[in-house]
């Protein structure tokens, strides 16, 4: 017998405030002194971002100014690395067509997530809002890799997707190695995670909002765009950075599923390394990467509490 | 008579000590069974360390390979160059890499009265990049050639026989690249008549790079080992550009129909060379490793790897593969038929896979890059 999931039941009116909380306008008074137990909880938090994010990050900065020589990387600080990355057209046609496809995949993985976790959120019972997000658990049990292989099976010439189509004389069509193939790969990838993201965004929206619209005759789709959506803003605009990010830096996909053509910014990095052991001109491509990712979540986090008070 | 009669009758005192003293005896005459088996590191691409490679030598010497296996020649540099000396006893280079080995003092020197050279064609003997200055310091295993691979429902061999294949109107999308330079590109040289398809002046180079780039709408991907596998496998790609027998060779035994035939205009020659990492503790077993997988039974071994097939240079083992395999033997061409291996060699049709000579490397590389994004 499988076990029924537990808990994640979602508030039914929308979040309110406790009892006790201080009004609007009102401000606590904040305790200045930092206690053994506030360090308790913030400190794991800030060694992990000093050991894994700060401390790699320094080292990939200082690597883009090495040189290497005879298959080996020398210490040294020259900017000959950066110089001939950016002096080179296919850095920068890479970097046009990864941010392009990532934008794509985001707007699109959102697109079709939305009616899904609008699906979830408003019209199934607590149950099978349950057994849904287990559901959307699940793809994360098994590897992406396997995931993306498996797409191979359904897309290529002689896949099952083109022998049904045969059945009813069309096709075949052309899938792997495309363009189209590196998206449904990206939506493998970020289609689960947008969905939970915006469940629980739209979950938390404040349920007289919809009734007060659909009271004063505001029909249902015009309530989605005017009410539902810009409440959860924040959510789903999060959710599609989200999509962005995993999209961005994906090698997966593009090389398995696209064939490798176009070049992205993953591959050009293992293209890199691949010869001459040219690792310092990959840290060049990778930091411009983490350069671009924190740009557009700065800009989207700012589009996303834009108006609202933190 | 009674079980207890039968032990106070029959298990006299001579016959305890003799038991005991057999019993205490039992691990000094088996003690290398029960000694635990010395580890020998190896740098090698997979498949090199794998059991149907080195088990019976690990069985009979007491030793237990630990595989380090590199993706690319490069990354094999790469991984030498970033680890203390004597960290891997056993080194597995491509010919084109064993100059840097030595020009970087990675690899010991070696004595070739050790080993069954005149067992090796004479072409083997004295091969390139083995010796320098009259030392020898890596030996030739194994070798194969690229060439066109195709699909065999798709193409004929005579179709296939030339690298303007291709350009065929209907390879428009279903023709592959392995994802490296070197192999593809000198393949297109090979393909401009160059007779040194990597020691071409700029103006050859520049046609090459014309050639190449004219090539690419009929491109449909850029694979790595396990996608040139898989496309090739499944059909999504009838032709392949940069490949040999070392893959459609593997795919061809397992009912794929796919082959590699050396077109006209000839092929390339891969090769893989054993070295002994400087600084290894263990130099004599490792020695004794490489006597044996160029000896003729280790190389007939060699000829039939899982992972991928290849050819031997050590002419009786082509004699012990035809007889334990003389179907592989056929296969590959390893034969006294006319138009066996060494005859094509002999007929200059195969050239060397080697690093530009005119051009350096990363200049090769960036230019593939840029096909690449084209």
């Amino acid at each position: 017998m499988v076990p029924e999931p537990q808990a994640l039941t979602l508030p039914a009116g929308g979040a309110s405030l406790p009892a006790g909380a201080p009004s609007a306008g009102v401000r606590p008074t904040m305790r200045r002194r930092i206690s053994l137990y506030g360090m308790t909880f913030a400190l794991p938090l800030l060694i992990w971002q000093i050991l894994f994010f700060f401390f790699p990050l320094v080292f990939l900065v200082a690597l883009s100014f090495w040189t290497v020589r005879n298959f080996a990387m020398q210490p040294d600080f020259d900017t000959v690395n950066w110089a001939t990355m950016y002096g080179r057209t296919v850095f920068w046609q890479a970097y046009g067509t990864t941010l392009a496809l990532a934008a794509a995949a985001s707007v699109l993985t959102s697109l079709l997530a939305f009616p899904a976790a609008y699906a979830i959120a408003f019209k199934l019972s607590d149950s099978a809002r349950r057994w849904a997000i287990f559901l959307m658990v699940i793809p994360f049990f098994t590897s992406y890799l396997v995931r993306v292989y498996s797409w191979q099976i359904f897309l290529s010439d002689n896949g099952i997707i083109n022998v049904i189509l045969g059945w009813v004389g069309l096709g075949p069509f052309p899938m792997l190695n495309t363009v189209l193939a590196t998206m449904i790969g990206y939506l493998t990838l970020s289609f689960p995670l947008v969905v939970l993201l915006q469940l629980f965004s739209l979950a938390f929206i404040d349920r007289t909002l919809i009734e007060a619209a659909h009271n004063l005759r505001c029909g249902r789709v015009r309530t989605v765009f005017e009410v539902v959506i810009p409440s959860a803003r924040t959510g789903l605009v999060i959710a599609a950075l989200f999509a962005f990010i995993l999209s961005f830096g994906d090698f997966v996909s593009p090389i398995y599923l696209g064939g490798g053509d176009p070049t992205t910014l993953s591959i050009l990095i293992t293209d890199t390394t691949k010869s001459g052991q040219q690792w310092p001109r990959a840290a060049v491509i990778a930091l411009t990467m983490i350069g671009t990712l924190m740009v557009v979540a700065f800009a989207a986090v700012k589009f996303a509490y834009k108006g609202k008070s933190t | 008579m009674t079980k207890t009669e039968v032990i106070a009758k029959g298990l006299t005192r001579r016959a305890l000590l003799a038991s005991g003293a057999a019993a205490l005896a039992t691990p000094m005459l088996s003690r290398r069974a029960f000694a635990a088996p010395t580890e020998l590191t190896m740098l090698a691409w997979y498949g090199h360390a794998e059991p149907d490679i080195v088990a019976e030598f690990e069985a009979e010497n007491n030793v237990k390979f630990v595989p380090k296996y590199y993706t690319g020649g490069d990354n094999m540099l790469g991984l030498i160059s970033q680890s203390p000396p004597g960290t891997f006893d056993v080194i597995l280079s491509d010919a084109e890499y064993v100059q840097a080995l030595n020009a970087a003092g990675y690899v010991e020197e070696l004595d070739p009265a050790d080993y069954a050279l005149d067992e090796y064609f004479p072409e083997f003997q004295q091969f390139p990049g083995n010796w320098q200055d009259g030392k020898l310091f890596s030996l030739v295993t194994r070798f194969g050639f690229l060439g066109v691979a195709y699909n065999t429902d798709a193409l004929t061999e005579a179709e296939a026989a030339t690298y303007n294949v291709f350009w065929a109107e209907k390879l428009k999308g279903k023709v592959g690249h392995f994802d490296w330079h070197l192999p593809n590109l000198g393949q297109m040289s090979l393909l401009n008549g160059n007779p040194a398809p990597y020691d071409i002046d700029e103006t050859a180079w520049e046609a090459v790079k014309e050639k190449t780039m004219s090539l690419r709408p009929q491109i449909g991907g850029f694979f790595d080992y396990g996608g040139t596998f898989s496309s090739l496998n499944d059909g999504q790609m009838l032709a392949f550009c940069g490949i040999g027998d070392w893959i459609t060779g593997v795919l061809e035994k397992n009912g794929a129909k796919v082959r590699t035939v050396i077109p006209e205009e000839g092929g390339l020659q891969w090769s893989e060379c054993f070295s002994i990492g400087k600084g290894s503790q263990k130099a004599d077993l490792a020695k004794k490793w490489i006597q044996y997988i160029t000896s003729a039974k280790g190389q007939a071994k060699s000829a039939q790897m899982a992972a991928y097939p290849a050819l031997i240079p050590n002419a009786k083992g082509w004699e012990v593969l035809q007889a334990e395999n003389p179907d592989e033997a056929r296969r590959q061409g390893m034969t006294k038929d006319a138009g066996n291996v060494m005859d094509m060699i002999r007929a200059g049709r195969i050239k060397y896979r080697e690093w530009p000579i005119q051009q350096d490397l990363e200049t090769w590389n960036d230019f593939w890059s840029e096909y690449k994004g084209a």
